[in-house]
């Protein structure tokens, strides 16, 4: 009887030498094709800003990091402002911010490159009549100004104001731009994009905002100041209702090798098509 | 042989104290939640002023000069959990006293399954079926602009929290010993008055716990709440947009930061504070009604 057991235990310490033999290989075999892998860096490139730019900045991230697995990306959330004191501070590599830098912000040694813009699009329901608003009219709906839709060409309807929650980068964008900020008479605040859309389809009489790339065709984009949002028009300026996605970088200093090959890579060309599905509208 | 014994002895205490281990991970989480919260939740209270806090009447988090009342936010809760719970206990009740009294077998095992999966049905499918069907529904039959409001919620948390009073119910009545309604129905009583008169008050305190499980159900509930009630900080009205309790924290915790943040950690502290009221008050009750 002992004798069995001790075979079979010695069956088992075998089996477990053998496995963890093949294991330490298995693991060494992934560590020497690290090494001699050629062409990657290995360092950090700290990014931190905006929380719009979350989707595109994750999205390159994670493209980049897969090229270069040594690279140490982090990104933090904090705000285009934040972003923007924390690279001027030397907290970070790259501040990420959703405006064009102030003149005052320049002034402190800091260079803007714009890598994409976000374009936001004004949504109402498919059976409104309504095509078109000026920016004025957006911003004189979302203060409560104007409230029913036969003031602005449309149907005598409430007009029903479907917005983001405290924080979210589109609402901010949104109030930055039509001017609206913390004044917005809201009557719903979403967590998302498509809770936005989904609401807007649902009710004849609402209006929303949401970014242009998440917009289909259960909803339709209004024309403000009578230009269509479109990647086109949003590249060119004609559709004022968008922002640029901006690095933020010090003009005196230069970038870590690590930061300065992400630099590259996310300004270059070929990163295009990674912008577009991250929601945004890539400039090359 | 006394080798054995002391063996045997010793994998006793060792499964004794992995199972104790297990049950401390248990009791661990729950201190540690607490703990979590009473901490994160301090500082916001503190720089925001209490009073200013649980009292205020207006809630802009992120304006250029914020604002941290959560009033509309305890009230909204505490509507929102009544109008559940008097919509939802009288029908969780009734179906409960059906089923357990007069259902034939057949009956009973169709609909006591159906209620089964009802309690299994995600709280994000309530909400989207809310949603697309309720809101707008509500949006034409009150003729409002807008169908989000307190009322989509009350009904969709009254929905939600049938399952539990119904399964609770039905199982302490079933537990009510069969010679209790014998004798009633032996002293002349008709089965409509036994059912009434002596199940029920029998089971008094098992359908209690079921309102119970009810209130803490409806009083914690984010995700459906979050997609039917709108989420504007209003004071608390039928027809308005509303902010639960819940869905503040939850809506806003993704992108927060500073004291906005910290006032969310604020506000999941008196949402658990009032959980815990109620159920040590409910409790309370039971322990008195089991004692009379």
């Amino acid at each position: 009887m002992e004798k069995i057991k001790r075979e079979k235990m010695m069956k088992k310490i075998t089996g477990l030498v053998i496995t963890t033999i093949l294991v330490v290989f298995l693991l060494a075999g992934c560590g020497n094709t690290n090494s001699t892998g050629g062409t990657d860096i290995s360092g950090s490139v700290a990014t931190d800003g905006s929380t719009s730019m979350e989707k595109v900045i994750g999205a390159l991230g994670e493209a980049f990091t897969a090229e270069n697995p040594n690279v140490n990306f982090t990104y933090n959330p904090t705000g285009s402002g934040s972003g923007i004191t924390a690279v001027s501070e030397r907290r970070c590599d790259i501040g990420l911010s959703s405006r064009a830098l102030k003149d005052e912000e320049k002034a402190l040694g800091l260079t803007e490159t714009v890598i994409a813009y976000d374009g936001i699009a004004i949504i109402v329901n498919s059976g409104n009549p309504v095509t078109s608003l000026s920016l004025e009219d957006i911003a004189k709906i979302y203060t409560g100004e104007i409230t029913n839709w036969s003031k602005v060409g449309g149907d005598d309807a409430e007009i029903v104001l479907i917005g983001r929650e405290a924080g979210s980068g589109t609402r901010d964008g949104f109030e930055a731009i039509t001017g609206t900020k913390d004044v917005c008479q809201y009557r719903q605040e979403l967590t998302s994009t498509g809770d936005v859309i989904t609401t807007v389809s649902q009710n004849p009489n609402a209006i929303g905002y949401a970014s242009l790339a998440s917009v289909g065709d259960s909803v339709k984009a209004i024309s403000v100041d009578g230009v269509t949002p479109s990647e086109n028009t949003v590249k060119d300026g004609s559709y004022v209702v968008q922002r640029p996605f901006v690095l933020v970088t010090r003009t005196n200093d230069n970038l870590s090798f690590a930061a300065q090959t992400f630099f590259d890579y996310i300004t270059s060309a070929e990163v295009s098509e990674i912008i577009s599905n991250a929601g945004a509208v890539a400039i090359k | 042989m006394i080798k054995k014994h002391n063996q045997k002895q010793l994998i006793e205490t060792l499964i004794h104290g992995i199972f104790l281990i297990f049950g401390l991970v248990a009791v661990g989480c729950v201190l540690l939640i607490t703990v979590y919260l009473v901490i994160s939740g301090i500082p916001a209270i503190r720089e925001i002023g209490l009073f200013e806090f649980l009292f205020g009447t207006k809630w802009a988090s992120t304006a250029d000069n914020p604002s941290f009342g959560i009033l509309p936010f305890i009230l909204t809760s505490i509507y929102g959990t009544a109008g559940a719970i008097i919509l939802g206990v009288p029908i969780g009740f009734f179906t409960a006293v059906y089923l357990a009294k007069a259902a034939s077998p057949k009956i009973k095992a169709v609909i006591e399954p159906v209620v089964g999966l009802l309690a299994g049905i995600p709280s994000v499918v309530y909400g989207l079926v809310g949603m697309l069907v309720l809101v707008p529904v509500i949006r034409v039959i009150f003729n409002v602009p807008d169908g989000t409001s307190l009322l989509a919620a009350i009904i969709v948390l009254a929905i939600m929290i049938l399952p539990s009073i119904i399964k609770v119910s039905v199982s302490a009545m079933e537990a009510v010993p069969k010679e209790y309604e014998d004798a009633s129905l032996a002293l002349g009583a008709t089965p409509v008055e036994t059912c009434f008169r002596v199940v029920v008050p029998a089971a008094k305190s098992g359908i209690a716990a079921a309102v119970v499980l009810g209130v803490g159900r409806a009083i914690g509930e984010a995700m459906a709440v979050m997609m039917v009630a709108g989420n504007v900080a209003n004071m608390p009205s039928l027809f308005e947009s509303v902010r639960f309790l819940t869905t503040a924290v939850a809506s806003e915790m993704s992108y927060s930061s500073g004291l906005q943040r910290q006032a969310l950690f604020s506000i999941a502290l008196v949402l658990f504070l009032f959980i815990m009221l109620i159920n040590a008050s409910l409790n309370l009750l039971l322990k008195r009604s089991k004692e009379k």
